[in-house]
């Protein structure tokens, strides 16, 4: 008798771990980035368009803002761009555009065509400061708080359903609590 | 005419190899370091395309990753501080050897389970066959 169940019992439970494991790979993607609650990585960009002008992480010290990484190479980030017009509209928190691994008239023409919601953007041509921040794929958003910590990471598409749901209501908190 | 489209795609493949060549012209000062690059790569995940290595993947972020680490390489540090450098960015993830942690412990003693349970059957199914041989052999004998 036990041993008929047996080899019944092992194959179930063989069904078991590959359902399990084909659920688990669907969310492959959403990899728990090492960056958060860390301090937001160093970096001093040239400003798009405004030759002369940079940034560094440390002139942005003092309020909630948002790191939105894209590229006029990114078919997703156009896809997510009337999210961030819309956040933008709101002026609910400081947004900073980050356009990462880009041509400098390809960025302009690009914000141009689709809005600007960005209060300021930055140029990482090569795309080093995308790798401080861990990016690999395209975009990514970092919602950072007024110490310059990294609170959330977006991997993917912005949807609305996120910025309600993760990026307000900490933007909010963190007004409360200052 | 049939030929002719080989050579041509011939031609295009050849191009499009020494073109691949050019865009990343890794120099290393020797031999050995290049071995630490070879070996480092093939341990190392490109998060883009997660089931291939860095030396293999022609991902965007594979070519900038390749010249971090060949940066990293060039500039003294060791194979750990290299590692350490993009699990600090990216996680435990873009290693290919998971580390020996408390949320890896079952991953790395699994296997050694699977064998002692293994054992164990064996052992069981062993030791039926034999006490049913000894009893054919005493029915044997008492026939």
């Amino acid at each position: 008798m036990n041993s008929r169940i047996l080899p019944l019992v092992a194959f179930f439970a063989l069904v078991a771990l590959l359902v399990v494991g084909l659920k688990i790979s669907d969310k492959k993607t959403n990899i728990p980035s090492p960056l958060i609650n860390k301090p937001v990585p160093e970096f001093d960009l040239p400003v798009l368009a405004q030759p002369g002008q940079r940034m560094t992480q440390e002139s942005l010290l003092g309020k909630p803002y948002l790191v939105n990484f894209w590229g006029s190479w990114c078919p997703t980030c156009r896809a997510e761009h009337p999210v961030v017009n819309q956040l933008a509209k709101l002026n609910a928190l400081y947004i900073v555009g980050m356009n990462f691994r880009d041509e400098e008239p390809n960025a302009v023409a690009w914000l141009n065509r689709w809005g600007d919601p960005y209060n300021v953007s930055l140029v990482d041509h090569d795309g080093r400061v995308s790798i401080d921040f861990g990016v690999y794929a395209a975009p990514e958003t970092f919602l950072v708080d007024p110490s310059g910590t990294i609170v959330f990471k977006h991997l993917g598409q912005l949807t609305w359903d996120v910025v309600e749901k993760e990026i307000l209501p900490r933007v909010e908190s963190m007004e409360s609590e200052s | 005419m049939k030929l002719k489209s080989i050579v041509t795609a011939f031609l295009a493949i050849a191009v499009s190899l020494s073109v691949m060549a050019q865009q990343e012209p890794l120099v290393f000062e020797n031999q050995a370091q290049q071995d630490r690059f070879d070996k480092l790569t093939k341990e190392l995940r490109c998060l883009v395309c997660q089931n291939q290595n860095l030396a293999d993947s022609d991902a965007q972020l594979a070519h900038d990753l390749r010249r971090e680490v060949h940066e990293l390489l060039l500039s003294g540090r060791n194979d750990d501080e290299i590692k350490q450098f993009l699990v600090d960015r990216y996680g435990d993830f873009v290693l290919y050897r998971p580390p020996v942690q408390t949320n890896t412990y079952l991953l790395w003693i699994a296997p050694l389970i699977l064998l002692l349970i293994g054992a164990w059957i064996l052992r069981a199914s062993i030791g039926k066959r034999s006490e049913m041989l000894a009893n054919q052999d005493q029915t044997d004998t008492t026939d």
